[in-house]
């Protein structure tokens, strides 16, 4: 009744429905009407899903609610088609043929169809003649069905600018002729790479939210999940660095409900409750590492799943193998110098060999423009002369690191750290 | 007990810029609602109406004649009906009111009407 927040489990009605068939009657519509229509594409994927809001509250939610949404969309794409002369001009036969068929014809769409059209869609969407921007942009919106608002609190945009992205990638894609047609096989994995890195991408904003209030998006954090898991199922995407994608996002996932506390305050690796993690998240995460081994190339996402997965498989903080996390990051940063992994890779050794030996790497990042204003580096710093008995010199760090520190619950933590 | 019908009225374009996530969400929030009724007995029926203008049939003196409803020019329609059962309107009222329809934030308005019986 009124003001419970629970939503009940509702059959036919599967968790996150409605995102993922945004992405899908996006995809089998701008199959339909060319994808040079992509615009046209999504609002028609939009239409049919507040038409499902307007009506199965009445009707309730129909027995195959998919077939249901998919045969909506097919006919506003002819109403549309019907009213404007320009749009049945320009498209391919296939939006035609549909204009031949009886409104009320059986659904000819297989799930594996489904599927398909939603890869080639992503596939287009990480066009190498799109902008960077652009492609992940695209890549979020159309396959993973996030909003507009979403998209840019997660990459720490204006809602506007990414509006602005979407709307220059439907010209560019309009101008260019973009295909919905598989790229090439040696085209494959580089377009593949980028679809990851979006999914990756989305995931760590929503899991550590740089600015703000909220720390983070659980709901954005499994869409990701759920996306990574389709396309390791799936033939062609189901390559080496897909599956390592998916692990590390398994593990990750697993810990989701113990990040923060009852207030939304972050809490360390340590202080985690471990009894709470998913065991079975972390048991999908250590099958998809398995399948990432056959291939011959060390991805990133391969060595940050090894690291997620030590962390998940240890008993207990105490138990963890710092070595072999440490390990793991050395190749990391080999391969990804980024400031986080080098500053990561600075705890695991503090870990394995103690504070000392962390606090003489870490001096040496300390010169390098790039982590100059990282407040991560100052957090470290601080922890490190603590655990070394230096309390008033880990004052001095937390305070600069609070300084720098841009998202709340961080703060919180750093100022719990001075107390 | 009696039977009232309740009205639910909202703007159709209201809808169009919710995200796929609250989407899902309002509708799970209805099913609850509904289900709720259903499980006591207390929902006969309900429908979806149309969201376009709907017709007017009317004698002018002179002739019956056809124009279009009140909808072509007001934003608010009535988007479907749900026909209850409960004790009596206080009791049909608190029914309205633990209505997805009127939680925070929405903009629609819901009509209680009682079915006369005698």
């Amino acid at each position: 009744m009124a003001g419970e927040a629970v939503t009940p489990d509702v059959p036919g009605l599967v968790d996150r429905l409605f995102r993922r068939e945004a992405g899908r009657l996006t995809a089998a519509m701008a199959r339909r009407l060319g994808p040079s229509h992509l615009g046209v594409a999504e609002d028609i994927a939009q239409e049919t899903l507040a038409r499902a809001l307007r009506v199965w509250p009445f009707r309730g939610v129909p027995d195959d609610p998919v077939a249901w949404l998919h045969a909506v969309a097919r006919r506003l794409v002819l109403d549309a088609l019907r009213r404007d002369a320009a749009l049945a001009r320009n498209t391919p036969a296939l939006a035609l043929d549909l204009l031949a068929q009886s409104p009320t014809a059986p659904d000819t769409v297989f799930a594996d169809e489904l599927v398909d059209d939603e890869l080639r869609l992503l596939f287009m969407c990480a066009h190498p003649d799109l902008s960077a921007e652009m492609r992940t942009a695209l890549v979020l919106k159309t396959g993973c069905g996030l909003s507009v608002e979403e998209i840019a609190a997660g990459l720490l945009r204006e809602p506007a600018t990414v509006a602005q992205w979407l709307v220059r990638a439907k010209k560019r894609i309009r101008e260019r002729g973009l295909s919905l047609d598989m790229p090439e096989p040696q085209a494959l994995p580089e377009r593949l790479g980028t679809v990851l890195d979006a999914i990756y991408l989305a995931f760590n904003e929503a899991w550590s939210a740089s600015a703000g209030d909220t720390l983070v998006k659980p709901d954005v954090c499994l869409e990701m999940l759920a996306l990574a898991e389709r396309l390791s199922r799936h033939p062609v995407t189901g390559a080496p660095g897909t599956h390592a994608l998916h692990a590390l996002l398994s593990f990750q996932s697993a810990r989701l409900a113990t990040r923060t506390d009852a207030d939304g305050n972050l809490l360390l690796l340590a202080d985690q409750d471990r009894a709470a993690w998913d065991r079975g998240l972390i048991a999908r995460g250590l099958a998809a590492l398995a399948h990432a081994a056959d291939g011959e190339r060390l991805s990133e996402y391969h060595l940050l799943a090894g690291i997620a997965g030590e962390h998940a498989i240890a008993a207990d903080f105490d138990a963890t193998d710092w070595r072999a996390i440490r390990a793991y990051y050395d190749l990391l940063v080999g391969i990804s110098p980024s400031p986080v992994h080098r500053l990561n890779r600075v705890v695991a050794l503090a870990m394995e060999s103690g504070p000392a030996a962390g606090l003489d790497a870490l001096a040496r990042l300390e010169d390098d423009t790039a982590l100059r204003g990282f407040h991560l580096l100052y957090a470290t710093r601080g922890e490190l002369l603590r655990r070394a008995g230096r309390g008033a010199e880990a004052c001095t760090a937390f305070r600069r690191a609070l300084e720098l520190a841009r998202s709340e619950p961080e703060r919180r933590l750093l100022r719990k750290r001075l107390a | 007990m009696a039977k009232f019908l309740l009205l639910l009225r909202d703007n159709p374009t209201d809808f169009t810029s919710l995200s796929p996530a609250e989407i899902q969400r309002i509708i799970g929030e209805y099913r609850a609602w509904a289900e709720g009724l259903r499980a006591r007995d207390q929902l006969h029926n309900s429908n979806k109406l149309m969201d376009d203008a709907g017709k007017i049939v009317q004698h002018n003196g002179t002739s019956v004649t056809l124009k279009d409803g009140p909808y072509s020019e007001t934003k608010e329609v009535i988007g479907g009906y749900f026909l209850i059962e409960a004790a009596d309107y206080a009791a049909a009222v608190e029914i309205a009111r633990s209505c997805p329809h009127v939680r925070p934030g929405a903009k629609g308005t819901i009509e209680v009407r009682q079915i006369q019986e005698m």
